[in-house]
């Protein structure tokens, strides 16, 4: 309960910083139309609610678009060892593709000063549901799309364990997935550099 | 394909010559016009006819061109071997997530949806019908700085993900208008066709501002590894937020979050914050010529190379040939155009003694091309590889020989 109040106080920030992100954007000379342009010019075809259902697989970090179904990190390790492991090793310590664990769990400000560690899932990423929906657009590298959802359930559970973010015994489903909160989360702030000296 | 033309011409050559002595001698005479004409052509004396027009151009055998693949997910741009400010389309950057996808337009489709009156699909077709923009713009990838060869890195590894084009769309803010944004909405979910579906979140202000759904690169259609048939051109953002292969439009009211915006693409910082959405390319400089791996002679040499900025014009670029200790403004080539690469030149006499030679640019902002040193303390070691533009330079020995500074 607690963990999905604070989500949902990080959610309410988020939308803050992207409201006032917009207005931050240098003001130039932006492109309008010619005078003599019509407001519409009648091109393009209705996209019909199949349509977008058929593409918008994205996930939002307050669970938006998450499907029904879910997994246990027990079914989780079968999927990571069989489609994820080869790449990202055997406990998510990286091998060919980058580590999805291990790394210590340090703030910001030591992986700044210290190039040797890695930015993994429980020290750099903010949002949990970002998991699930970057496994299920992008993973297998090789064959993106080839797991079901509650596949991708499973490997998302199953990184979280390796992460200390899950127990060995627990299981994730959307509701549960949106509401953990990710130790980073607190450390992301948006750019606000305009110009002049700031680096 | 070059020496069977050349063939070709040489053969018709010949048989033009003999035509024409059988044609207009007579008797004994023939055979000694036609021998005399046959011992010339062994002459260097001879100017031999070279091959005719073809379908397409081709680079001179002695000036050949290539991009520098490495680690599997890159090419860079051989900056070293570039001038002017055009990047040859088949010398542009790749940075690709997922490889290349064969996108037919016969097939595919451009959704834009989200919070918008009305749902649109657009075809290749559908959007060419559009009012058309054309503009000159870099794309730099924000991770482009990998000097892995140490001294001896050449321009490619410090700054071969930058390209520059002449790219040819719509405008966004005109498709955005055929479907009609609702109030409210923010920002703009982009996503691609390739095997991961990439995708970022983009401002709706930016995206109305100068943001270009494009379909050509230097007059034709965009090659495959820029993303054909059409992409998102962001003038002066990041690379990464130039999704190519583009399927999808989102019109939203916060962005999605995606991990390409957040465990990728953002700084750790000294302060203890990650820094996120960090879009704008800052300003950047890099003396081209001379340059690893080239030797130069004493006496006159020219200082070449490009800047560019992500948040405007390049007001001036600065060289030092003593190692920092003196600066003087470099010629600047014009027109020099707003988020463009601009080439930049300086006469130069080099009188044998070992020294290094340094750029930094000045864009219109005020912003100035920090040092390693400042980058270094604002943002430490481990905070890479993104964004990271510092002032480089190239010691000149005395045997003429140059190597890569990275000190700045």
């Amino acid at each position: 309960m607690m963990k999905s109040a604070l989500r949902q106080r990080d959610v309410g920030r988020l939308r803050q910083i992207a409201r006032l992100l917009p207005a931050l954007a240098l003001i130039t000379v932006a492109l309008q139309p010619h005078a003599e342009d019509p407001t519409r010019f009648n091109l393009g075809t209705p996209a019909s609610t199949e349509d977008i259902a058929a593409q918008d697989i994205d996930v939002s970090p307050d669970g938006h678009g998450l499907p029904g179904g879910g997994a246990t990190v027990a079914q989780g390790k079968i999927i990571y060892d069989q489609a994820c492991a080869s790449c990202h090793g055997s406990e998510g310590q990286g091998a060919s593709a980058a580590a999805l664990a291990g790394g210590n769990r340090v703030p910001p400000d030591e992986l700044a000063a210290d190039r040797t560690i890695v930015h993994d899932v429980g020290n750099y990423w903010p949002y949990a549901t970002t998991l699930f929906d970057y496994i299920r657009r992008a993973m297998p590298f090789d064959s993106a799309g080839s797991l079901s959802d509650d596949e991708v359930y499973a490997s998302t559970a199953y990184v979280l364990y390796l992460n200390g973010l899950l127990d060995a015994d627990s299981s994730l489903d959307a509701t549960s997935l949106s509401a953990i909160a990710m130790p980073a989360a607190r450390y992301y702030r948006e750019d606000r550099r305009v110009s002049g000296g700031d680096l | 394909m070059s020496r069977s033309h050349s063939n070709d011409a040489l053969l018709l050559h010949r048989r033009q010559l003999l035509g024409a002595a059988v044609g207009a001698a007579v008797g004994s005479a023939s055979a000694a016009i036609a021998g005399v004409s046959l011992a010339a052509e062994d002459s260097a004396a001879v100017r031999r006819l070279g091959p005719g027009p073809s379908p397409l151009g081709e680079r001179s055998p002695f000036a050949e061109q290539a991009r520098v693949p490495a680690m599997g997910i890159v090419s860079f741009t051989p900056h070293e071997n570039l001038e002017g400010t055009i990047t040859p389309s088949d010398l542009h950057f790749e940075r690709h997530h997922g490889g290349i996808p064969a996108l037919d337009p016969q097939s595919h489709e451009l959704l834009l949806h989200g919070m918008v009156e009305r749902p649109l699909k657009f075809s290749l077709t559908d959007i060419k019908r559009f009012p058309s923009v054309t503009r000159s713009c870099f794309i730099e990838c924000s991770g482009n700085y990998f000097p892995f060869a140490g001294e001896e890195s050449p321009p490619h590894l410090i700054c071969g993900l930058t390209s520059q084009s002449e790219w040819t769309g719509v405008a966004l803010s005109t498709l955005l208008r055929e479907a009609g944004v609702k109030p409210g909405a923010s920002w703009i979910i982009a996503e691609g066709g390739d095997a991961p579906l990439l995708n970022r979140s983009i401002p709706l202000a930016k995206a109305l501002d100068d943001v270009l759904l494009v379909y050509a690169q230097n007059g034709e259609a965009i090659r495959p590894a820029q993303g054909y048939p059409m992409r998102l051109l962001v003038p002066g953002w990041e690379g990464n937020t130039n999704v190519k292969w583009l399927r999808r439009l989102e019109i939203t009211d916060a962005p999605v979050m995606s991990r390409q915006e957040t465990s990728k693409y953002t700084e750790p910082m000294r302060d203890g914050t990650i820094r996120q959405f960090s879009f704008e390319v800052d300003a950047r400089s890099i003396i081209t010529a001379p340059s690893y791996p080239a030797t130069i002679a004493k006496g006159w040499q020219e200082i070449r190379g490009i800047a560019w900025s992500g948040r405007g014009k390049i007001q001036g670029v600065e060289v030092s040939t003593d190692g920092g200790k003196t600066w003087q403004p470099a010629r600047m080539q014009g027109p020099v155009l707003s988020k463009s690469h601009t080439r930049f030149t300086l006469p130069w006499f080099w009188d044998g003694e070992a020294t290094e030679l340094q750029s930094r640019a000045i864009d219109e902002t005020g912003y100035v091309q920090p040092t390693l040193r400042d980058i270094m303390k604002e943002r430490g070691p481990g905070s890479g590889p993104y964004h990271f533009n510092p002032i480089t330079g190239w010691l000149v020995r005395r045997d003429g020989e140059l190597r890569f500074s990275p000190t700045g």
